[in-house]
Parts: structure tokens; C-alpha cells; sequence
């Protein structure tokens, strides 16, 4: 404890990198994010936890692009991307992955990746169209390097299509394909559901590596406890669209409105 | 029937593997460069089947365009005859004699023969076909771009509407332009329903004689072919680059493919401008080799009847769309032809090539029943149609590893 408490303490002190202030989300009469304010420090590893329907992952789609937060600003590495097109978003160094996987199911695992590096890619028509020598350099690098990034996930079937791939494999898959756009912020959406504790564990692992290897930073929405305990510098907790709590893993365990979100009132 | 199904298909896989594939790719350029002479010794009067031929190397151009947006990007257009339509009015304009008045009524000439076969001058814009195939492509382009980007936001059925419409309107648009386009200026731009015609012979630029057709055929049968392959050519290389891979993710999953860092906008336009481009190239082509630009030829039937090959022959896969093509269009061209006589001997009085489009729908009929990916679909496509079957066997060993973990566990 005492020494995982070392180990993080340095490496999550730094500014912030995602600043989300005061944003809310209202579908017609439903206020889906009500004036939820967050912050990812550099090189943090902060989890967003809930009940079902508490708002996590509209609030992720807030920030990713994929919709326009009615009120509210987000500033990421000091530049502000509210309501940004979701690729404008990824170029500017945020990438995800999706609750329910959403990978380019008939693309192999290589090509999936591949289309991850789209942004960094910089073939032009007649590059493609005539293959200068400029274009096969990229192409054999984009290929050589999502290699790189399936190894580095530990999926090895780099020729299988993403839709042959087992649950875990594609859960890895889209991981690496978030990487593949050289991102310094990586959003992930419930990434261990249907993992079993093995591949939890794994992907725990994982996560640690991607900040200490790579000094991502990584925002999480995560239901099994287990990982999110072990995993976070910090944790939110929503319920009903609002934050309800914030703090270190033990100060969240042990708050009341905490427990109640997720027990019922009755415990 | 499934296992006759499985012995043509294994019987074909064998018959593949008998050669490499650039192997196949020799023996087929081999046939089509050969093709005019082997009509020729197999057949007493081979001119209309060649005729038909090179029909349907502009078909083939067609369809491959319309395969970029609708089997690639997975855009459903339903109004690609509007840029057959805009492609052939390229020619008609900077190749005939619709405009007399220009350059003082002497003409402008660019690498053309300046006088007619009778040695009078010719009025007009006459510029080289060489040049207005790509300037054709360029406009259409163009074209395709301003067409596509209202339909952007919209998906499936209400993109097909939309772009039906265009395919509509285009056409109704020249048809007008009788004096001046948008009603702007005085000029006629189409000689409403009589179209332009006559339209200038292709000629090579270092040469002042024109083309034959239709006396001669197989010049214009090998300037067909060297355009399809050029066509071919530049499809295969756009879809195993950047831009094809991006295409197949939007097609799969445009909010994934948005995440990712593909620019949707720019993606889907890339798409409308490089199949638009193909249509204009093709466009060209047929209106000299016809020989006349006429807004009856840009109905609606037309952009089915090129889809339907694209459906037929495998969307996605360049090598389908070809077969679709060529099946199809021989089979309107020519094969009908063949059968006029048949509803007589059984006491009917029809003309088979009249109901052309109740037989195309009937085949689409028996694809979509027997083969729904096209008789030779690409793999991806392929995998999308038969996913479900696929899916639940994943499933099957999900399961299974969940069990043998279990186990593993106690």
C-alpha cells in the first residue's frame, strides 16, 4: 500500500491536462450530465465510476467530440475543445474506446490499427495512386508500427479479421487502435467488461505500463471494483448526471453518499 | 444444391491455383488486346458484338466508379447518371460544334483536324478526346463534390433519395439550358432535346486523321481498353492505401471512423469526387463513341442498371464489378437481341429487349436470393452479409473459454 501510494504520488502531481469545467448534457427534458466539473492530471490514472445510466459515458462523448455539451468547456494541453469534431479531438491527442467494442469488424487487426494512424498518415492522392517512394515508407512504417502496438497489447493474431477475435482480444484491438493515434490522454469505456479476472488483470497491468512506457494519461469507466481500487489515482463518482463524490480510492469506499448510490438507501 | 454450390466453388478455387495470379492477369489482358481477332475468326459479321463491347468498356468504367462510393465508402447513390450525364456534355461542349461562334466563328482547334472530312472549316471548340477525357474526369469531379456535400449528414435511405433526385435534376438542367445555364446569358449549352451531335471522332494528338467508328471498330475498341485499365489501375491502388482503408471504416462504423481520426467529411467527398470522375471519364468516351449527347440517354433507369451491376457482379471487389458489368451489358447490347424471335414460336407478340429491365430485375432477384454478396464478393462484403452465422460461432468459443477459465480456476 504504502508503496504503490510512492509510486503514484510523483507521477499523477503534474498540472492538468483535460480540464472539463461545468458541463452539462440535456437530452429534451432529460439532464443526462448536470454541471459535472473534472479534471485529468498529467500522467494520471483517474476513474469515472456510477451506477447504470449515471451519465458516465455521455459525459465521455462530451468529451470526445461525439456530442456537443450544452453548456460547459473543455481544455485539453491548454486548448479548448469543447464541441470539437471527434476527429479534430483525436488529432489533438485524446483517443477512446467504446462501451460496446466498435471495432472495423471485417478490417484485420493490422488494418484496424492502421486506420488508427489515419490522422498521422500524409500520403496524398498521387502518392497513393502512383506509390512514390515517400508513400511506401509510410505505408510499410504504419504497417511495421501497428505490429509494434498489437505486440505491445499482447494480442497476437495480427492478420485475423477484429470480428473473429475473441472478446478480450478485441477489447485489446481497440486499445491499440486508440493508441495508434499517438495520443497523450486515453479515454476508456468500461474496457474490462466481459473479461474474466485474468484478462482484468492483465489490462490493469497494462494501463500502469501505457503511463510509465508511454506517459499517457488515462480516464477509465470502470464497473469491476476490483481494478478501479487498485488501478486509480483518483476517483469520481456520478450518479443522476452529477458528481457526487471525488477522492483518492479509500476516501471513495468510504463515503456515504457513495455506498448509497450503489447499495440503495436501506444499507 | 449446397453441396453442387461447394464443388463449383472448390472446382473454382483449384482452376485458380493452376496459374499464379499475375499469371491470370497476362492471360486475361492477353484476351481482351486478342478479342476484336478471335470475333473476328469465330464470327462471319462481328461488328455488332464489338460494337456491344466497347459499349460496355465505358459500363465497365461506370460501374467501377460507382463501386468506390457505393462498395467501398458504402454510400448508396442512386443518381450516378448525372455524371454520365455532365461527363458527355464535357465533350459536347469542347468537342463539337455547339458553340459556333467562338474564336470569330473560325473555331479553336487544339491538336484536331481543323477542317471537316470535306474540307470545309468546322466552327466550334474541338479539343484533342485525350484532353477532354481528364478534363471531363476533373469537372465531374468537381461536380461530384457539390452534389455530395449536402447529402453528407444523411445515411441509407435518405441519402439514396437524395441522390436520386440529383440524378433527376441534372439532366432536366441541361435539358433547359437552352439559353444560358441557370438562366444566366443567352448561350445554348445543349440544344435541349435534339442533344449535341454531331460529336468529334477521337484522334490521336500527334495525328490529324480521325477515327473511323462505326465503319472501323477496333481503334475505338482499343482506346476503350487502355481507358479501363488505366481505371482498373488506379482503383486497386486507391483501395489498399490510406484513403481506401478509411473508406472501409466509414463504411463500417462512421462514429468509430470518427474517433479514430478519420475525417468524415473529407473521406465521403474523396469518394463522390473520385467515382463522379470516373463516370465523366466514361461519360466522354460514350458520347463520342455514340456520337450524339441527349438527355434522353441520363434517365433514371440508367443509374439502376449500373448499380445493378456493381450488386450483381460483387460489390467491393474490382473483379466483380467488371464481371457484373460485362455480364449485364453484353447481355443488354447483345444477348437480347438474340432472342427476339423466341416469344413468337410460343404465340406471343413482344419484344424481348422491351421488357430488358423486367429481365435485370429478375436476376438482381435470384442474386439477392441464391448469392447475396454478388457472384464474386468481396471478402470483406462477404463477411458482413454472412455475419451473423459467423458471429454466433464466436460466441460458441467465447463460451467455451469462459468454461475451460472456470475449471482452471477451482
Amino acid at each position: 500500500m504504502t508503496e504503490q501510494a510512492a509510486q503514484a504520488l510523483p507521477e499523477s502531481n503534474g498540472a492538468a491536462i483535460l480540464e472539463a469545467s461545468n458541463i452539462s448534457k440535456i437530452f429534451g427534458g432529460l439532464v443526462a450530465v448536470n454541471d459535472v466539473s473534472f479534471t485529468v492530471p498529467e500522467r494520471g490514472i483517474v476513474s469515472l465510476i456510477g451506477p447504470n445510466g449515471a451519465g458516465k459515458t455521455t459525459f465521455f462523448n462530451c468529451m470526445t467530440g461525439l456530442y456537443r455539451p450544452s453548456t460547459g468547456r473543455v481544455v485539453f494541453n491548454g486548448r479548448d475543445i469543447t464541441a470539437k469534431r471527434p476527429d479534430i479531438v483525436t488529432r489533438a491527442g485524446v483517443a477512446r474506446t467504446f462501451q460496446n467494442i466498435k471495432l472495423f469488424r471485417t478490417m484485420t487487426s493490422i488494418e484496424n490499427v492502421q486506420v488508427g494512424m489515419h490522422s498521422q498518415l500524409r500520403s496524398r492522392l498521387t502518392g497513393m495512386v502512383f506509390h512514390t517512394p515517400f508513400n511506401r515508407r509510410e505505408e510499410k512504417q504504419s504497417y511495421e508500427a501497428a505490429r509494434e502496438l498489437l505486440r505491445f497489447v499482447g494480442l497476437r493474431r495480427h492478420n485475423e479479421l477484429a470480428m473473429n477475435l475473441s472478446y478480450g482480444d478485441q477489447r485489446r484491438l481497440e486499445i491499440a487502435r486508440a493508441l495508434a493515434s499517438d495520443p497523450q490522454l486515453l479515454l476508456l469505456d468500461e474496457p474490462t467488461a466481459g473479461m474474466n479476472p485474468q484478462e482484468s488483470e492483465e489490462l490493469r497491468k497494462l494501463m500502469e505500463s501505457l503511463r510509465s512506457e508511454r506517459g499517457i494519461s488515462v480516464l477509465l469507466i470502470e464497473h469491476d471494483m476490483r481494478v478501479v481500487m487498485n488501478v486509480s489515482d483518483r476517483i469520481t463518482v456520478l450518479d443522476h448526471g452529477e458528481k457526487i463524490a471525488e477522492g483518492s480510492p479509500q476516501e471513495v469506499r468510504t463515503n456515504p453518499r457513495v455506498v448509497e448510490a450503489y447499495l440503495g438507501s436501506q444499507a | 444444391m449446397s453441396t453442387a454450390v461447394a464443388t463449383v466453388r472448390s472446382n473454382a478455387t483449384s482452376l485458380r491455383r493452376l496459374l499464379p495470379d499475375w499469371a491470370w492477369a497476362v492471360v486475361f489482358l492477353a484476351l481482351a488486346i486478342l478479342y476484336p481477332y478471335i470475333l473476328d475468326v469465330l464470327i462471319a459479321s462481328p461488328d455488332d458484338l464489338l460494337d456491344a463491347s466497347i459499349s460496355t468498356l465505358g459500363y465497365i468504367i461506370m460501374a467501377l466508379g460507382l463501386n468506390i462510393v457505393v462498395g467501398f465508402a458504402g454510400l448508396l447513390d442512386l443518381g450516378y447518371v448525372a455524371f454520365y450525364a455532365i461527363g458527355a456534355f464535357v465533350i459536347g461542349w469542347l468537342g463539337s460544334q455547339q458553340f459556333p461562334d467562338v474564336n470569330g466563328g473560325k473555331g479553336i482547334h487544339i491538336l484536331t483536324p481543323a477542317k471537316s472530312a470535306f474540307g470545309s472549316d468546322l466552327p466550334g471548340i474541338h479539343i484533342n478526346f485525350f484532353f477532354v477525357i481528364f478534363i471531363a474526369a476533373a469537372f465531374t469531379a468537381i461536380w461530384g463534390v457539390i452534389l455530395g456535400a449536402p447529402t453528407l449528414r444523411l445515411r441509407g435511405d435518405y441519402l439514396a433519395i437524395v441522390t436520386l433526385a440529383f440524378g433527376e435534376i441534372v439532366p432536366r438542367i441541361f435539358e433547359n439550358s437552352t439559353s444560358g445555364i441557370f438562366g444566366i446569358g443567352h448561350t445554348d449549352f445543349s440544344n435541349g432535346r435534339q442533344g449535341i451531335t454531331p460529336i468529334d471522332k477521337i484522334n490521336f494528338p500527334w495525328s490529324d486523321t480521325a477515327f473511323k467508328y462505326p465503319l472501323e471498330l477496333k481503334p475505338v475498341y482499343y482506346v476503350g481498353l487502355a481507358m479501363v485499365l488505366l481505371v482498373i489501375f488506379f482503383n486497386r491502388r486507391l483501395r489498399d492505401s490510406r484513403m481506401g482503408r478509411a473508406w472501409i471504416a466509414v463504411r463500417e462504423d462512421e462514429v468509430a471512423a470518427a474517433a479514430m481520426g478519420v475525417n468524415l467529411v473529407r473521406t465521403k467527398l474523396w469518394a463522390y469526387a473520385l467515382g463522379a470522375a470516373l463516370g465523366g471519364f466514361a461519360g466522354a468516351f460514350l458520347a463520342t463513341y455514340t456520337n450524339t449527347v441527349n438527355v434522353d440517354q441520363f434517365e433514371f433507369g440508367f443509374s439502376v442498371f449500373i448499380l445493378s451491376m456493381v450488386i450483381i457482379g460483387g460489390m467491393g471487389n474490382i473483379w466483380g464489378v467488371i464481371l457484373g458489368a460485362i455480364a449485364l451489358s453484353m447481355m443488354n447490347r447483345y444477348g437480347l437481341k438474340q432472342l427476339n424471335g423466341v416469344p413468337e414460336k410460343f404465340g406471343l407478340d413482344f419484344d424481348v429487349t422491351s421488357i430488358n429491365f423486367g429481365i435485370f430485375g429478375f436476376f438482381l432477384l435470384v442474386t439477392m436470393v441464391l448469392r447475396p454478396e454478388g457472384i464474386l464478393p468481396s471478402r470483406r462484403r462477404k463477411l458482413e452479409l454472412h455475419e451473423a452465422e459467423i458471429e454466433g460461432d464466436v460466441i460458441a468459443r467465447e463460451e467455451m473459454s469462459q468454461l475451460y477459465d472456470v475449471r482452471h480456476e477451482q
